[in-house]
């Protein structure tokens, strides 16, 4: 079952479609499908048609640029670059543990990306599709069409990312690519006038939150059967957890659930990660495709992110979202949920629990110390892992006798979701496209699908650029029969 | 009666030997420079305080102020001409500001801003030129020499230990480091030596040391160029 339609037999007889870029998701994709003369799908692919290179040209630059330098991979989420570098390169300047006040303001650094990336993704990437349906007219399914039929929504939406946003400026100085962690610790206190500031709309943001995960939350259940069923394929379910089984969004050990719910691997330690996960290099992606070492490639793939967060963490350390959290698990009914619309869903659940950690951790005297810095016998090697809005997100450097990066490994969290996005592509197209006359709107259902992982391609090869979607229909002999272009 | 000369209108005091950019900050007028150092004698290379005097493009710090001179300095052309030659700047080196510790304290950013650099205008050279991190106390990024020389002659007049010069020609002259391995940690350069910090750009820099002043506070966070230079001048 696994790898179905991912190729083709007679891939040279069929007729080709393009969704080129795919549209409201990060960084630039394509999806590939190939039909036969009856429009049946024979094969669809996901590719990642940038290449960036950053793990090679990071090889020769001094190690203490590298968290200011690879957060360049994104616009959206760099700070999970930032602080995924920043603890990789901690034991560099032999920081073994940061001072509570640096990890504290690492913390708060992270929860604020979680909840304007959450906020971005849910509001502004797939809110339209959501609230409108996948085949509404396409100049009405976007942020602004939204904002004309449901200015509420809309406004919270924006004023939620905006407070994420004000958070990291005030811990890294800038809203994107700022400077606050450096290894060791970080490079600035909070000021007493940014707590308060922040401190002041801190309970409307956790209520707006709370909001927001009841919309996804009724959007679901008013719609079950599609909801449920859309794109659905099962997996493994792969995360960060704390020592007690937490979810936690900045440290912590490796958790691994089969498809039924059941824990196979647990506690590893994320110096480890190499004993346990392997990528594969296809040749038609510039995307690798992680799996667990001893599963194997064909049963080894899993899921990151909110949906497999949510349900392999034991609870939510946080009273409004780990009571959200019990219900959506309650309707699994024992078994793990694996729907890919459910993204959403878990995806507002985190955004509360960050909204929860953010106005907690503003009543923390240590965000005030200047107590920021560690520094002990250097160390040539660290790995930092972290659970950046997308998914699990992983930095492994190696630095030389000279001070400069010798060796740097990066598996980014839309990348451990590649096989699991391949996976709800061809379920859509087998089952909405499959032996039917194509439109935009038809086509639109596998953006739904690939939209609903947050997936952040220009992470995941490590595009800049945003081009409106054009999909081409062409036939056998390579004729253009068929143009349609929206979104951008 | 003192020797005067007027610079965009403005008259401008000076006395014998004094050079016009000397003579025009000491009045309280801005000249852009990244090669001219007040320990030094002038070096001309940088152009950046490029001046129309009687019709002639000229350096303001190499060239002595004469009576009477109309000299052109703020103007759109002038500017015009800096921020050309600032993007020549940029091009010819690898100038990566976002991953460069010296972002914010660097004179050439500072100046880019200054005259508003919006694009490269030119075609980057992208030239290959490795680190040296050899010394167990400085590295070396030769990426963002601007061949200004100010390291060469602190190191050679100052420190007394020519650790630097230039070497090659026209689009192959690049800095380099006096060993016959070429490396830093075969000289007797150090941490606490002039040339160590005289750098206006980011190829000098401590090892270990990245983005521990925080955005906000940096030098250029706080005050332009221009008037940094300028209450410089008054201190």
């Amino acid at each position: 079952m696994s790898f179905e339609l991912e190729t083709a037999a007679n891939r040279e007889s069929l007729r080709r479609v393009a969704i080129d870029p795919v549209s409201r998701v990060e960084g630039h994709g394509k999806v590939t499908l190939l039909l036969d003369n009856a429009g049946h799908v024979k094969e669809a692919r996901l590719h990642i048609v940038e290449f960036r290179g950053f793990e090679k040209f990071i090889q020769g630059r001094p190690y203490w640029e590298v968290p200011v330098m690879v957060q360049r991979l994104c616009g959206i989420c760099p700070v999970s670059h930032h602080l995924a570098a920043s603890k990789a390169l901690d034991p560099v300047v032999g920081a073994t543990r940061i001072t509570p006040t640096a990890e504290k303001i690492r913390r708060l650094m992270h929860y604020g990306q979680i909840l304007q990336s959450h906020a971005l993704h849910f509001f502004h990437l797939s809110s339209p599709d959501l609230l409108f349906g996948f085949e509404s007219p396409v100049h009405q399914r976007n942020i602004v069409g939204v904002a004309a039929a449901y200015p509420h929504v809309a406004k919270e939406g924006v004023l939620l990312r905006k407070f994420g946003q004000e958070v990291i400026r005030v811990t890294a100085g800038k809203r994107v690519h700022g400077t606050g962690a450096i290894p060791g610790g970080v490079n600035k206190s909070v000021s007493a006038t940014d707590r308060d500031l922040l401190r002041k709309d801190a309970d409307q943001v956790v209520s707006w939150s709370r909001d927001a995960v009841h919309l996804a939350r009724r959007l679901h259940e008013s719609n079950s059967p599609l909801y449920d069923e859309f794109g659905l394929f099962r997996s493994h379910l792969f995360s960060l957890v704390r020592a007690d089984g937490a979810m936690d969004l900045y440290d912590g050990h490796l958790r691994l659930r089969d498809a039924r719910g059941q824990i196979v691997r647990d506690g590893l330690p994320c110096t480890d990660y190499e004993q346990h996960i392997v990528e594969e290099v296809k040749p038609w992606s510039y995307m690798k495709f992680p799996f667990i070492r001893d599963l194997g490639p064909a049963k080894g793939w899993y899921k990151v992110g909110p949906l497999a967060r949510v349900q392999n963490c034991d609870f939510i350390p946080s009273p409004l979202a780990e009571a959200e959290r019990q219900d959506f698990i309650a309707r699994g009914d024992g078994e793990p949920i694996h729907a890919p619309l459910a993204y959403h869903w878990a995806r507002m659940i985190e955004m509360l629990h960050a909204a929860e950690v953010v106005r907690d951790l503003l009543d923390d005297p240590d965000l005030l110390s200047d107590d920021r810095l560690t520094s002990g016998p250097k160390g040539r090697e660290g790995v930092g892992i972290i659970e950046a809005p997308r998914g699990t997100l992983i930095h492994h450097y190696r630095v030389g006798e000279d001070d400069l990066i010798s060796y740097c490994n990066l598996i980014v969290s839309t990348t451990h979701n590649n096989q699991a996005m391949n996976e709800a592509v061809r379920q859509v197209a087998r089952r909405y496209l499959d032996g039917r006359q194509l439109t935009e709107g038809l086509l639109n259902h596998i953006e739904v699908a690939i939209r609903a992982f947050d997936p952040c391609l220009s992470c995941a090869t490590h595009a800049l650029g945003k081009m409106p979607l054009a999909v081409e229909l062409v036939d056998e002999h390579g004729q253009l029969v068929d143009r349609a272009i929206s979104g951008g | 009666m003192t020797k005067q000369f007027l610079l965009d209108g403005q008259p401008v005091p000076f006395e014998d030997g004094q050079t016009i950019l000397e003579a025009a900050r000491k009045a309280g007028h801005y000249i852009p420079s990244l090669c001219w150092h007040q320990d030094f004698p002038p070096h001309g290379s940088c152009k950046l305080c490029i001046v129309k005097a009687a019709g002639r493009h000229v350096s303001a710090c190499a060239t002595p102020a004469k009576e009477g001179w109309e000299v052109e300095s703020n103007t759109p052309e002038m500017n015009g001409e800096r921020r050309g030659l600032l993007q020549m700047l940029f091009v010819e080196g690898n100038h990566f500001c976002p991953s460069c510790e010296k972002s914010g304290n660097c004179e050439l950013q500072a100046l880019g801003y200054e005259y508003e650099m919006l694009t490269p205008r030119f075609r980057h050279f992208f030239p290959e030129r490795p680190v040296d991190a050899s010394h167990p106390d400085m590295l070396l990024d030769f990426n963002r020499c601007i061949f200004c020389e100010l390291c060469v002659r602190a190191s050679r007049d100052v420190d007394g230990k020519s650790v630097f010069a230039l070497t090659g020609r026209g689009i192959h002259k690049h800095l380099t480091v006096n060993a016959e391995s070429g490396r830093l940690a075969d000289t007797n350069f150090s941490k606490d030596d002039l040339a160590a910090r005289i750098c206006p750009v980011g190829v000098i820099l401590p090892k270990g040391r990245g983005f521990a002043v925080p955005i906000g506070e940096r030098t250029f966070d706080t005050e332009t160029i221009r008037s940094k230079t300028l209450k410089e001048e008054e201190s």
